[in-house]
């Protein structure tokens, strides 16, 4: 009986096996009965020992007691034991074990033995597993090897030398002149492995690159060969004459053509040639054309190759086999920021890629139709990609949507469309949007002045049907809540007007805060939203005096605080709410409080979550806004003075307290180098200093420093400002009214000026004070600025 | 370069397991049963190439063996595809008519027709005759060792 039946039987006994169990107990019997014949002396049956082991390992079974004898029969004389020792031998050692260290001496033998068949088992061992050591040391007898022997050995000593410059590059030098010799070689095995070891010398070493790059010629004509010449049996695969060897070709011709005019240009025809004449219709062909098409985008090939290049993979994409459509998208998605407008002609057939079943095609046409979104095409792109919103599949989602977003920020045609755009995506995929949306959405509402009937219109009426999307009924509460007085005028040029009642839009809010649905920082959006209505509404105001007073001991501790300050505005601050609750301005998106998705500064993020979670931020303003009249702030610059409740005195209702520390720690923030200050007033004991920074082109930021250099406290303190007519002027809230004595303490309030026309800047501004029971009241004018100013 | 080639059945058993890269052993183990899963719970007519950690997944199905390979990332996908094709082509000339239990049986030998076609992951030859003829030659002379020991056995020869 031959011995390798036994092998078998083996096999066939593992595989009756019926269960787990019984598999390990045949196992362990066969690994015995192999340890024992081991250990004994050479009996004729070792090589099917060791292949019943490899067996057995493969299954998942430890084998490591296999490894000595994988070195002793490497030893071996007999060709056989050789084949399955040096299979052992890539099987179970690699260069971590210390055996593999035994076998590097066998190996230089077998290099050297008369028969190639045990040459060529050396070789292949050594460039599967040798290790740095072993390479060094054998790398001489490959150099021989690539010089003097026959094809089929020079071959595998090409291959066995890329991986010995892999492990140990410094070897590449020793392989340079061996490897310039065999590019004259016929054989096509043995080209394909010399041009595989150039590839690997030329990417490892500049000057080896240069080197090669005289050989361009050659390989040109190599490639034409290929290409030009009739059917050859031996190589041909699908109508294509050795499609490895001209792959390779092509990959090599793509690094020596990389970055250099000359070697591109010699390059140009015969890709040119390569494009028309490979037929396609089978894989072979394909790859040598996608091949092509790669070195044509990388190397300085001239315009007309290019447009082809990409004609080539517009056609791809039409191709009816999906690997061919995949790659197409691949290279597609590489050269479309360089080639922009070829890539464009077949945005159809992308757009088109949308809908096929595969999910890898599909991600990579959102990818490359993302990329191609323009002003031009942005309306007609968007409807696409908002089909595909609705159907793609859900690890898409969030990718999707915050490329619309993104394109839609940067190409949308009018405000309308962007805001039903955005919409849209809401009501679409609400649940998949960044967290960002619900403020970059809100500031784009106030933005659109003319469309806030609109607006409204359209998300009262998202609102009542569906109230699951949190950050659609966040946005929503917040429209409602600023612009409740448009929605019940009952009239709206732009949509079809909705007749409602105060109390309908007062059961969608509270529908809101009581739903199990709603997130807390919804229901904090709906309840601030109810308080805002009180000021825009008529009739039902103990309506919402009676939620407010309810949520007073809600068990969430941030409804509870707003409902609590929303009682003490109705209740003490009373003539204040309307004040409090009027309409907010427009939200000015480079602003620190605002969060603007990628723009905003990485602290400023992460403090963001920490803080608010979804709530808006807003900037801390007091409701004096825009004054262009020389004369002196009204009432309206007064600070109000703060109650323990409101610990700030921004009437932002929102963020009343959020809002507050977040200045502080902005503050904290601050990073840059103070500019100059100047003194501007100084009297009894108070000094004030301006201090100016320019943020933009028209826009500065003033700061008031007040300090105190008396005895006792200043209270009472209050600056007003006031700029000439056409400069716009903001007011933020001042840290506080009180200066410490003896200079331990400032107060410091942040004036934002906007000159437009650039005329010549003029502050005027009025301090008042109260020091040592005695109100002190001055004007100061300032007319220059320091020189940071304009 | 290729990284590994794994051969592997509908149920996910590993039929044939080659590594051009060292890798531990329990890494291995790894990658296996990663790939065993990627590549069983693609759908029926997916695309052939998927995409993990930093390498390009090749793979296709003949019959009832899943063929798997992993590339560079600079690796021409369709010519991987048509290298494992070659692969199976001669296995198929070699066993004739190859089907999975070929492979079980004669795991060996499947190897030594893989050592003959890709050598540290590169093709080494690309003529089919030739790769042929070289793996005859080689079980020729396996033959004939083994017949020479047979007959050296009987006689009592050393």
């Amino acid at each position: 009986m031959s011995p390798s039946v036994r092998l078998q039987e083996m096999i066939r006994v593992i595989r009756g096996a019926r269960t787990q169990g019984e598999e390990r107990g045949v196992i362990q019997r066969e690994c015995a009965a192999i340890r024992a014949q081991f250990r004994q002396a050479d009996n004729g049956t070792r090589s099917h020992n060791l292949a019943k082991l490899l067996y057995v390992h493969m299954l998942g079974y430890p084998a490591h007691f296999g490894q000595m004898e994988c070195v002793r029969l490497i030893a071996s004389p007999r060709y056989n034991e050789k084949r399955v020792g040096y299979l052992g031998a890539m099987m179970l050692l690699d260069e971590k074990q210390d055996a593999s260290l035994l076998i590097t001496n066998s190996i230089k033998n077998d290099l050297s033995h008369s028969s190639q068949y045990v040459q060529s088992l050396a070789l292949c061992t050594l460039a599967c597993m040798g290790s740095a050591e072993m390479c060094r040391d054998l790398a001489p007898e490959i150099d021989r090897l690539l010089r003097a022997s026959n094809s089929y050995i020079k071959k595998k000593a090409a291959l066995c030398a890329v991986h010995m410059v892999r492990k140990v590059p410094e070897l590449g030098e020793l392989f340079t002149p061996a490897a310039r010799s065999l590019l004259s070689e016929k054989n096509h095995g043995v080209l394909h492995g010399a041009v595989v070891l150039i590839t690997e010398l030329c990417e490892r070493n500049p000057d080896t690159l240069e080197q090669f790059r005289k050989a361009v010629p050659e390989l040109v004509l190599m490639m034409k060969g290929l290409v030009m010449s009739g059917y050859s049996p031996e190589h041909n695969v699908a109508g294509i004459s050795d499609p490895f060897l001209q792959v390779r070709i092509l990959r090599l011709l793509r690094i020596l053509g990389r970055n250099n005019d000359t070697a591109s240009d010699a390059m140009n025809d015969l890709l040119a040639q390569v494009a028309t004449n490979t037929d396609s219709s089978k894989t072979a062909g394909s790859a040598v054309l996608y091949e092509t098409v790669l070195t044509v985008m990388d190397i300085k090939s001239e315009s007309g190759l290019r447009v082809l290049a990409v004609n080539i993979l517009g056609r791809f994409l039409l191709n009816n086999d999906r690997n061919i459509r995949y790659i197409s998208m691949t290279s597609l998605q590489k050269i479309v920021q360089t080639d922009h407008n070829a890539v464009q002609r077949h945005r159809g057939t992308i757009v088109d890629c949308l809908k096929d079943q595969d999910a890898s095609v599909k991600r990579r046409a959102l990818e490359l139709s993302l990329a191609l979104v323009s002003a031009v095409n942005i309306r007609s792109l968007m409807k696409e990609l908002l089909l595909f919103l609705s159907s793609c599949p859900p690890e898409l989602r969030a990718h999707t949507t915050s490329g619309i977003f993104n394109a839609a920020e940067r190409y949308a045609p009018s405000q309308r469309w962007h805001i039903d755009t955005i919409l849209h995506v809401l009501t679409t995929a609400g649940g998949d949007v960044r967290d960002e949306t619900v403020p970059n959405l809100i500031q784009l509402i106030t933005t659109a002045t003319e469309l806030h009937c609109y607006t409204v219109h359209k998300l009262y009426r998202a609102l009542i049907t569906d109230i699951s999307v949190q950050s659609l009924v966040q946005v929503a509460c917040w429209c409602i809540g600023e612009y409740g007085d448009l929605l019940l005028r009952g009239e709206c040029e732009e949509t079809e007007p909705v007749q409602v009642t105060e109390d309908d839009v007062l059961d969608a809010l509270e529908t809101v805060l009581q739903s199990h649905m709603s997130s807390p920082a919804t229901r904090g959006f709906a309840l601030t939203a109810t308080m805002k209505l009180s000021t825009r509404i008529t009739h039902n105001v103990d309506r919402i005096r009676s939620i407010v007073s309810i949520y007073g001991s809600c068990i969430d501790v941030e409804l509870q605080q707003r409902a609590v300050e929303y009682n003490a505005l109705f209740k003490k601050y009373d003539h204040m709410r309307a004040a409090v609750l009027e309409r907010m301005p427009v939200i000015d998106k480079s602003s620190p409080g605002h969060t603007n998705g990628e723009s905003a500064g990485g602290t400023i993020k992460e403090l963001e979550p920490a803080k608010l979670t979804q709530e808006i931020v807003l900037p801390q303003e007091p409701s004096n806004q825009v004054c262009d009249l020389l004369d002196l702030l009204g009432d309206s610059g007064e600070p109000f003075q703060p109650s323990p409740s409101l610990s700030s005195t921004a009437p932002g209702p929102a963020s009343s307290t959020a809002g507050g520390d977040l200045l502080d720690l902005l503050g904290g923030l601050d990073v840059t180098p103070a500019p100059p200050s100047v003194t501007v007033y100084e009297k009894n004991g108070v000094t004030l200093k301006l201090q100016t920074d320019r943020q933009t082109d028209t826009g500065m930021t003033v700061t008031l420093t007040a300090t105190n250099s008396t005895d006792g406290d200043i209270t009472g303190l209050t600056l007003q400002a006031a700029v000439p007519k056409s400069v716009q002027l903001q007011m933020k809230a001042p840290s506080g009214d009180v200066i410490p004595a003896h200079g331990l303490g400032q107060v410091t309030q942040t004036v934002l000026l906007n000159n437009p026309n650039k005329v010549s800047l003029k502050i005027r501004v009025r301090v008042c004070y109260t020091s040592q029971s005695s109100v002190c009241q001055d004007t100061v004018q300032i007319d220059s600025f320091p020189s940071t100013a304009w | 370069m290729m990284h590994f080639l794994l051969l592997f059945s509908r149920q996910g058993k590993l039929r044939l397991q080659k590594w051009f890269t060292p890798v531990p052993e329990r890494e291995k183990k790894k990658i296996v049963r990663d790939m065993t899963t990627m590549v069983l719970g693609r759908k029926p007519r997916s695309c052939n190439f998927l995409h993990w950690k930093d390498l390009k997944i090749v793979y296709k199905k003949y019959a009832s063996l899943y063929f798997c390979c992993g590339l560079d990332a600079e690796e021409n996908e369709l010519l991987a595809l048509e290298v494992l094709h070659r692969y199976v082509e001669l296995l198929d000339k070699y066993f004739g008519n190859v089907c999975e239990l070929d492979i079980i049986f004669n795991f060996e030998k499947a190897y030594f027709i893989l050592d003959e076609f890709l050598l540290g992951g590169e093709v080494q030859e690309t003529s089919k005759q030739v790769l042929s003829r070289s793996i005859e030659a080689s079980d020729m002379l396996q033959e004939a060792e083994i017949d020479n020991s047979d007959y050296d056995l009987e006689l009592g020869w050393p």
